[in-house]
Parts: C-alpha cells; sequence; structure tokens
C-alpha cells in the first residue's frame, strides 16, 4: 500500500432509496458543534456524524476502508475536521464523481486520498459497486476496480502537484522538501 | 490568447504559465485566520516551522464566528490565536470588529486584483470588490502563513450572462437564489464565473457582496462581476480608501461555457431546507408558520440590508410569538446604523440586535434554532444542522421582515 494504491471494503454512502448521496456538506461530515475540537485522534468518532442514515459509522468502519460517495462530496465550510475525521478513522481513500474544492484541497493537503471517479454514479446505480465489496485503487494509473464483480472503472489522474505533495506525505513535508516552492 | 479575470489576477501573483488546469504557485496578499480553524493553523504552523515569524504586513486573524465567545472552547481557541499574534506582531482584528472577509474589505486589504485567503469557505466574497478571495483549512494556511503562497489549480472559467431585468421587488439575494435554482451545484461547480447583463450591473457593493457570497453555494471557485455603475467606484473609495480599478478580461479571453439566464420578471424567491438550492417563490410558500427571523450573515448583514428591512419594519412591530434575530457584519456597520436611526427602528419593532459577527452559522453566538423551529434566515445556508435542529429557510432581508411581522413566510407587499 502506498498513498497512490489501495485495497479496501468500500462504504458506499447510499440514500434510503439506494442512491448514492449528493451535495453532502461539511456539516453533514463533521458538525459545527465539534469545531472546537484540535487534537485529530479526537475527531473520528464525529464521522458523518450529521448524516441521516450513516451516524453509526464510526463504529462500524476500519482502518484501509474506502469511502464511496457521491457528487460534490465536501461541500461548504473550510474545516479540515471532515477530512481528518475520516483519516482518524484509519480510512484509507475517498471516491466520488466530484469533491466541494476545498475539500478537496484540504485532504490533499493533509496527505489523505480523494480520488475523482465520472463513472462512479453509473457504476453505482447498476449495482456494481455495493458496501462490503473489496475495491482496489490505483491513483496513477487512474484505475479502480472491483474484482469480485469483474468492474473496472477509470479515476480522473492526480496532477503532478497532488501526487507529490500526497508523497510526501502532507503539503509542510512537500514544502521543506522544495524550499523553492 | 487572453485570459479572464481570474486568469490575470493569479498571473499578476504567479511566475507559471496561468491557464485552465494547469496547476500553479501564486503568491498570497493576505494570509488570514479565524477563531474557527484558527487554533489549529497556530498548532500547525508552531509544529512546523517553531518560532519563525509570519510576515506581519500580510498576516492576520479575524473573529467572527463566536464574537464574543459564549463558549470556553471559544474562548480558549480565541486566546490562543491571541498569544501568537502577539507574540509575533500580528494584527489581530478580535470580537469587536466583525466578519472577517467584510473587515478586510473595509480596512482596504482586499483590495481589487489582490488574492486573499482565510479560513473561511465564504472568502469568495470578495470577488464583489475584484479581489480573488479563497477559503482554505487550516493547513493550508499554516503554509501559507509561512510561505506566503499556495498551490491552485486554475479553474476553467464561464460567463453567465442575464437576459432581461427581474422585478422591482427581486434583491440581489433573489438573484443569487434564481442562478441556484437554475443551475444547482452542478453547472458552476470548480469554475470561475464572471456574471454580465443588467441584472447584475446596477448592483450596489452590498448587492455584490450577497451576489457573490452565493458563488460558494453553487459549488463555484469565485463569482465576478465585471460591469458597474459609476457610483460604485465611489462607493468603494469612501468605504476603503483605495481606488477601484479591477483587471477586466481580454477580449479574445477564453470561456469554457457561455450560460444565459433569463431573469425577466424575477419575483422574491426562498430556498427551503435541506439545501440553498431547493428554490421556489416566495408566493408559493406564503403562510408558512415561522418562529424565528434571522437577518444578518456575510451574504446579507450590511448597512442596506437593515435599511431594507427597516423601511417595512418602521412603526410597525413583530408577531407576537415570534423573534426576530439582527446581526450586523461589522462594527462599522453597527455605527451607521446607529447613526442612521435605523437601529431604533429595528430595536421598536421588536428585534434583538446582537454584537457584529457571523451569527447562526457555525454553532455562532446567536440564532440557533431548536427541534421543530422553523426560521427564515437571510444566511446562506440551510444544509441539515447548519443553523441548529430545526428548519431554516432562505431569503431577502425584505422577505425575512415581512415574514417576521405576519408570523409566517410573507412577502413585502403583503406588510400593509
Amino acid at each position: 500500500m502506498s498513498q497512490t494504491h489501495f485495497e479496501g471494503r468500500a462504504w458506499v454512502l447510499l440514500d434510503k432509496q439506494g442512491r448514492l448521496i449528493e451535495d453532502i456538506d461539511t456539516d453533514q461530515i463533521f458538525h459545527n458543534a465539534h469545531l472546537h475540537i484540535t487534537e485529530t485522534a479526537q475527531m473520528g468518532g464525529y464521522a458523518l456524524g450529521n448524516l441521516e442514515g450513516w451516524k453509526d459509522f464510526p463504529s462500524k468502519a476500519g482502518p484501509g476502508d474506502i469511502l464511496v460517495a457521491g457528487r460534490n462530496f465536501g461541500a461548504g465550510s473550510s474545516r479540515q475536521q471532515a477530512v481528518d475525521c475520516f483519516a482518524a478513522l484509519g480510512v484509507a481513500a475517498i471516491l466520488a464523481p466530484s469533491f466541494g474544492a476545498i475539500y478537496f484541497r484540504n485532504a490533499v493537503n493533509s496527505g489523505f486520498p480523494v480520488l475523482k471517479a465520472p463513472a462512479l454514479e453509473e457504476r453505482v446505480r447498476e449495482g456494481k459497486i455495493l458496501s462490503g465489496d473489496i475495491l482496489r485503487v490505483d491513483g496513477t494509473k487512474g484505475e479502480a476496480a472491483v474484482p469480485s464483480r469483474g468492474v473496472v472503472f477509470a479515476l480522473e489522474p492526480l496532477s503532478r502537484v497532488q501526487t507529490d505533495i500526497l508523497r510526501a506525505g502532507n503539503l509542510f513535508l512537500f514544502g521543506k522538501s522544495r524550499p523553492g516552492s | 490568447m487572453g485570459q479572464t479575470i481570474l486568469e490575470k489576477i493569479i498571473q499578476a501573483h504567479s511566475a507559471d504559465a496561468v491557464r485552465p488546469g494547469s496547476v500553479v504557485w501564486m503568491s498570497l496578499d493576505v494570509r488570514s485566520a479565524r477563531d474557527f480553524g484558527g487554533p489549529n493553523v497556530v498548532k500547525h504552523y508552531e509544529r512546523e516551522y517553531g518560532e519563525a515569524r509570519p510576515d506581519p504586513e500580510h498576516t492576520f486573524f479575524t473573529f467572527d464566528l463566536c464574537a464574543p465567545a459564549c463558549t470556553l472552547k471559544y474562548a480558549d481557541n480565541q486566546q490562543i490565536c491571541r498569544d501568537f499574534a502577539r507574540k509575533h506582531g500580528l494584527t489581530v482584528f478580535d470580537v469587536d470588529r466583525g466578519i472577517g472577509s467584510h473587515v478586510l474589505i473595509e480596512e482596504g486589504l482586499a483590495g481589487p486584483n489582490t488574492t486573499v485567503v482565510g479560513t473561511d469557505s465564504h472568502m469568495n466574497i470578495l470577488g464583489a470588490v475584484g479581489c480573488f478571495g479563497q477559503g482554505m483549512g487550516d493547513v493550508d494556511i499554516a503554509f501559507a502563513f509561512r510561505t506566503g503562497r499556495t498551490w491552485f489549480e486554475v479553474p476553467p472559467t464561464i460567463k453567465v450572462v442575464f437576459k432581461g431585468r427581474p422585478s422591482s421587488a427581486a434583491t440581489a439575494k433573489d438573484l443569487a437564489l434564481f442562478v441556484l435554482q437554475k443551475l444547482g451545484t452542478r453547472d458552476l461547480a470548480n469554475a470561475a464565473v464572471e456574471f454580465e447583463g443588467d441584472a447584475v450591473r446596477d448592483l450596489t457593493l452590498s448587492g455584490r457582496i450577497t451576489f457573490c457570497s452565493l458563488v460558494t453555494e453553487m459549488a463555484g471557485i469565485i463569482g465576478f462581476v465585471p460591469e458597474h455603475a459609476p457610483a460604485l467606484k465611489d462607493e468603494i473609495k469612501a468605504l476603503t480608501g483605495r481606488d477601484f480599478d479591477p483587471f477586466r478580461a481580454d477580449k479574445d479571453a477564453s470561456y469554457e461555457r457561455i450560460i444565459e439566464l433569463d431573469a425577466s420578471g424575477l419575483p422574491p424567491l426562498i430556498a427551503e431546507p435541506p439545501s440553498p438550492s431547493h428554490v421556489r417563490e416566495v408566493r408559493e410558500l406564503r403562510g408558512t408558520r415561522i418562529d424565528t427571523a434571522f437577518i444578518g450573515s456575510c451574504t446579507n448583514g450590511r448597512l442596506e440590508d437593515f435599511a431594507a428591512a427597516a423601511r417595512l419594519l418602521k412603526g410597525r412591530r413583530i408577531a407576537p410569538d415570534v423573534t426576530l434575530k439582527i446581526v450586523p457584519t461589522t462594527r462599522r456597520v453597527t455605527e451607521e446604523l446607529l447613526r442612521t436611526g435605523i437601529l431604533q427602528t429595528l430595536f421598536d419593532a421588536g428585534a434583538i440586535v446582537v454584537n457584529a459577527g457571523c451569527g447562526g452559522c457555525a454553532d455562532g453566538h446567536t440564532g440557533l434554532t431548536g427541534r421543530g423551529e422553523v426560521q427564515v434566515s437571510t444566511a446562506n445556508r440551510n444544509f441539515p444542522g447548519k443553523q441548529g435542529k430545526g428548519s431554516t429557510y432562505l431569503a431577502s432581508p425584505a422577505v425575512a421582515a415581512a415574514s417576521a411581522l405576519a408570523g409566517a413566510v410573507a412577502l413585502p407587499e403583503d406588510v400593509r
């Protein structure tokens, strides 16, 4: 495993009708009542704590799991906690058709892999990715797969800077490795 | 190839070739943090950079979320930022000053063609004055405090052209809600937007701020309104002491898309919970009982917003079982409310008037709703839990005031 290659159990964020939930905002991911928390280790217990149907996520999720989310995941506020809470649980990566712009940056900067998968909605609609499936992700090649179902779909490749930051570990380490940047 | 407004601003701050999709390094004129995010910025900064001093000419704290602190946690967090600022000689716009993005405009720090970042997802409000403002997380901001730079993926620019004139009852808020209704969070996602046409050309600074703030809810990066009435230059000069001379896009600038929206006869609109893009006409929801009205937030908390409310509230009392909360964006707005007598009008109508700041968003110092409570708010978000446990409808200050008087969702024309 590296910051660009993963294999893990999928959690597909579906609503009661079985559709990917869109526009999940940072208040549903990490509610503003807990914004005063500054210790990453304490954040895990609040992950998805305000998302209907998923409030028990922290007790279900385990290290290495991969979150599969709907379009515009992480809309809303700039809070870093909405990324860090998943890192605290050991979640390995998040896949979504698109992310809130600030959320995406926050994840990259803290070395947490977020990958854009435009075809995700269709694969989920076809029932080809379910919670519990083992997902295999190759961020460098830009490809994800559910080997047990023989499904392969494309990921948007990461940009050079994003890959470099992920490889360095986070933005700080990246910056120190390149004083000119 | 010509450049769009955002491309020009970034280019003026970067040695890299700026074109849509390229990832560039750019310098930041203002690096700021709030009481939300700020303590984490300090923590990251001290862990990574020790005693190194951030540049005091470009680095600021603004406290607005919980001002003054109403919980021990926020009090502690604000003091962590103050201590750090004192140690390094940085300016703090403290809990008496108001919402950071607005204070930065008033102080002339966020002027046209500058780059400004802060731990506030509505920093792109600054597009209203031709500034590239951007909200960022605490890792980004800590890095910016030290290096004065950030990486940025240059977004494509989309042009939205309004056709027709909205009705006289429609405000900047209604126009923004109209865009949310038509384009949702999909069409402008991760793009810069240049808005043109009669509907936006004559917006005052206050209206531009309202309009540009909701670009965040459209999932856009930033919005600009390049055309403006001559009076806007004077208004901005009077407020900030700086000339208003924003970049214009080149004639041969390249736009990813040009979207036309017909705003002819646009009526007042309202966004239903649970999303700012669930927009309907106010008259469709007329009569929906409310418990609370809130006028304020970075979106609708300037003098004009309260003046619009005061025109309806003057000489009247709000409905007996309704509370009306008023939160000015900045101390300067409060000062103008005092000077113009608007504060007295609002108070006499039964309003609660609170210290300048964010108000109900993000567990702030006023305006949270309880379970089952129904609120009409002039803020920008009504996601579940954003403004408390209740249901929040988003509308203009005039609609909020009319609703407070009626005790139910109402149109300004309903006030007699």
